[in-house]
């Protein structure tokens, strides 16, 4: 079977998690949130949400605390490096 | 002629019907860096934008490269964009002419044919779009400044149809600074012959979409579950895009016929009395070509002249049939293929292959950086030619060059 | 579309002489155009290829055929030389080419036998120069000889008439301007003098 019915011409998909694959296997390093620091968990106010805006592969919710799906996050630590307040350090993947 | 239309003819030069050709096809946004002997091309254009005369957007960038950037994104989101530039400029610009047609948008370019430096030389030679043959692009080739007119506007046709961008060349100075007679289509004529341009691919904030990422070298399933084409099937499409577009093109000139009068197809054959010689040129030599056929023919050698204008897709078939009774094969190339031959001498030694047609082929290499290139030396070369054939029928590896080394 | 070659009927092919910023490309594309009114299917007006500056020696080419013209080299053998700066004539150049029977038409104070120029060809001088001035035909500190001498042009060759010419000076000119460049074109014709 061919590719002939996708009747794209150029190189054109849905954006969608896990459209690179099984990202998670990628993870050498695993993000975790402190939710005594991370902003909408103290306030209780759906707020900031930085890091669901920055993740590339769009595996964090915005709920409160902010939730990671493991299956997908790659590990890059995108999350950890914008967060105003550090409440997401990355964590060494064997410790979890 | 189909039809007698009441005729609008102005003088101008190439670089103005160009111009009045991209307005004519309402084009929505240019992205242009000036280059001679582009240059007034872009002026020109720029003045229509500023006067309020077409309503597009002119996006004044700080290279060529990012003019096609410019391009190839306004096309993406649905927009029928236009280009110019020459030389250095097309040099500068090339990674992005293979991201238009590798992204299968129907961009126009209007390449003024200039030399590439080192050194530096702003005349025509055609090595400049010669160098961009293998990036995917449609190229077509005029011989006067009514071919430019027309070009430019056929070239959306095609373009909008097949899906692939379109180079219309034409040379620096000899047509872009030359004055001639040429007759403006009336606005009406191209509306009903140019339709709105329609975008395969639409950015909608509602429905995202993913254009053109890095894509595996094996199909893949997407997100959505469908099969999606890998690399190698997207090249492939492109390819069959091109060999596909000769009926396209042909059926686009016949239809241009139908509305303006003016009939075009891929290539200009000059047959000459069932002529056994054929004296092959593209671009503005193409017409000096025929005074020089007319000139043998004054001294009883009879000479035909095939004038190339699709260079991409190269029209083989139809080139196998206009040379089918030759038996020399007389080509002018104002490029080279260094450590090879020119360019399209090399395309009609492979449309040949395993023909019937055993024609010895002579290639001339004349008129890079702008070189004076007279009828007379056509003529000389192909006396020249023919009298080459009496030491051997063998084709030569290389080229002959008409200069004075 | 197929094209007829225009051999048999070789086009007239005039060369333009003057310096960067005296107008000898507008001229060559005033002719031609003036031509086409004329009747005449094939016309072609060029430029020099290449580099221009303010000053420096141009040239320009006009084509004149009842069929379209393909040749697309430069003008070899001039049917007319036109000089907007008689002291381009000291260059060998300038009359390179000229046949028998060919026009030299120079914007000159001097008549045609006082010009120290040998050829087979006839000679027409008129001091356009003067006329502009006289005019205040002058922009930029820069006498603008490229219509006037046009004057000189049509006397000595007839390619095309005076109503024709002004035909096609009043679609290229702007009101405020024109008028001045018909007289001088007028004034030109009147003066010139021609030596065959
Ligand atoms: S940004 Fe954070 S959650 Fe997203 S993939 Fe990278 S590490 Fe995982
Ligand atoms: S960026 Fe930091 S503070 Fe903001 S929502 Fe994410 S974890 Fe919480």
């Amino acid at each position: 079977m061919g590719t002939r019915e996708c009747n794209h011409i150029c190189d054109e998909s849905s954006p969608g998690i896990g459209e690179a694959g099984i990202t998670g296997e990628w993870r050498i390093v695993v993000p975790s949130i402190d939710e005594k620091k991370c902003i909408p968990a103290r306030s209780n106010k759906p707020t900031c949400f930085l890091c669901w805006l920055y993740c590339p592969e769009a595996v964090i919710t915005k709920g409160i605390p902010p939730s990671i799906n493991l299956e997908y996050c790659k590990g890059c630590g995108i999350c950890s490096q914008v967060c105003p307040v550090q409440a997401i350090t990355m964590l060494p993947e064997e410790k979890m | 002629m189909a039809i007698q239309k009441k005729s609008n003819i102005h003088i101008l030069d190439g670089n103005q019907a160009a111009a009045i050709a991209a307005k004519l096809s309402r084009v929505q946004v240019i992205a242009a860096y000036p280059i001679t002997p582009q240059t007034p091309l872009t002026e020109q254009l720029s003045q229509y934008v500023e006067a309020g005369e077409l309503q597009a957007e002119y996006v004044a960038v700080e290279s060529e490269h990012s003019a096609m950037a410019v391009c190839t994104s306004a096309s993406l989101v649905g927009a029928r964009t236009f280009t110019a530039t020459s030389s250095h400029g097309l040099a500068y610009m090339h990674e992005m002419l293979h991201w238009a047609a590798g992204a299968r948008l129907p961009i126009v370019l209007a390449c003024v044919n200039r030399a590439i430096g080192a050194p530096w030389n702003v005349l025509n030679d055609q090595q400049d779009s010669i160098s961009q043959r293998d990036t995917g692009w449609i190229q077509i080739y005029c011989r006067n400044n009514q071919e430019i007119m027309d070009t430019v506007i056929q070239a959306y046709r095609i373009a909008e149809i097949v899906h692939v961008p379109v180079m219309v060349c034409y040379d620096g100075y000899i047509l872009s600074h030359t004055e001639m007679p040429v007759d403006i289509p009336d606005q009406k004529d191209v509306d009903r012959y140019l339709p709105p341009y329609k975008p395969h691919t639409v950015l909608d904030p509602a429905n995202p979409k993913n254009y053109n990422l890095v894509t595996l070298a094996n199909p893949r399933v997407g997100v959505d579950g469908k099969l999606c084409h890998g690399y190698m099937e997207l090249r492939y499409l492109l390819q069959e895009a091109l060999q596909n577009s000769r009926e396209t093109i042909l059926q686009a000139g016949k239809e241009f016929n139908e509305v303006f009068g003016r009939d075009y197809a891929n290539m200009f054959w000059e047959d000459r009395e069932d002529a056994e010689i054929i004296i092959v040129a593209m671009g503005s030599l193409a017409m000096e070509a025929i005074v020089a056929a007319d000139m043998l023919r004054e001294e009883g050698i009879r000479v035909g002249v095939l004038g190339l204008r699709v260079f991409r897709p190269f029209p083989k078939s139809d080139v196998v049939r206009a040379l089918r009774k030759s038996k020399l094969i007389v080509v002018f190339d104002k490029n080279i293929s260094y450590g090879s031959e020119g360019a399209t001498c090399s395309e009609i030694k492979s449309a040949l292959y395993g023909t019937y047609i055993n024609a010895s082929i002579r290639n001339f290499i004349v008129g890079l950086g702008g070189r004076d290139v007279k009828a007379r030396e056509l003529v000389d070369a192909t006396r020249k030619a023919i009298a080459s054939l009496k030491e051997t029928v063998i084709n030569p590896d290389y080229p002959e060059w008409i200069c004075q080394i | 579309m197929a094209q007829k070659s225009s051999l048999n009927n070789r086009p007239l092919e005039i060369r333009w002489h003057g310096r960067g910023g005296q107008g000898a490309i507008t001229a060559a594309k005033i002719i031609a155009q003036a031509a086409y009114v004329k009747g005449y299917q094939g016309v072609t007006a060029a430029p020099s290829f290449g580099a221009e500056r303010r000053g420096a020696p141009v040239s320009a080419s006009t084509r004149i055929s009842h069929e379209p013209v393909l040749v697309v080299s430069q003008v070899e053998n001039p049917d007319i030389v036109v000089v907007l700066d008689h002291t381009l004539l000291k260059y060998p150049d300038v009359t390179q080419g000229l046949g028998k029977n060919g026009w030299l038409v120079v914007n000159s104070p001097l008549p045609p036998k006082e010009l120290g120029i040998k050829g087979e060809f006839n000679i027409a001088t008129a001091d356009a120069t003067k006329v502009c001035q006289d005019l205040g035909l002058i922009v930029a500190g820069l006498v603008i000889v490229n219509t006037a001498i046009l004057g000189a042009v049509i006397k000595a060759t007839r390619i095309v008439d005076l109503p024709t010419l002004e035909k096609v000076m009043r679609e290229r000119f702007s009101n405020s301007t024109v008028d001045i460049n018909l007289a001088a074109i007028n004034k030109t014709h009147e003066i010139t003098k021609l030596a065959k």
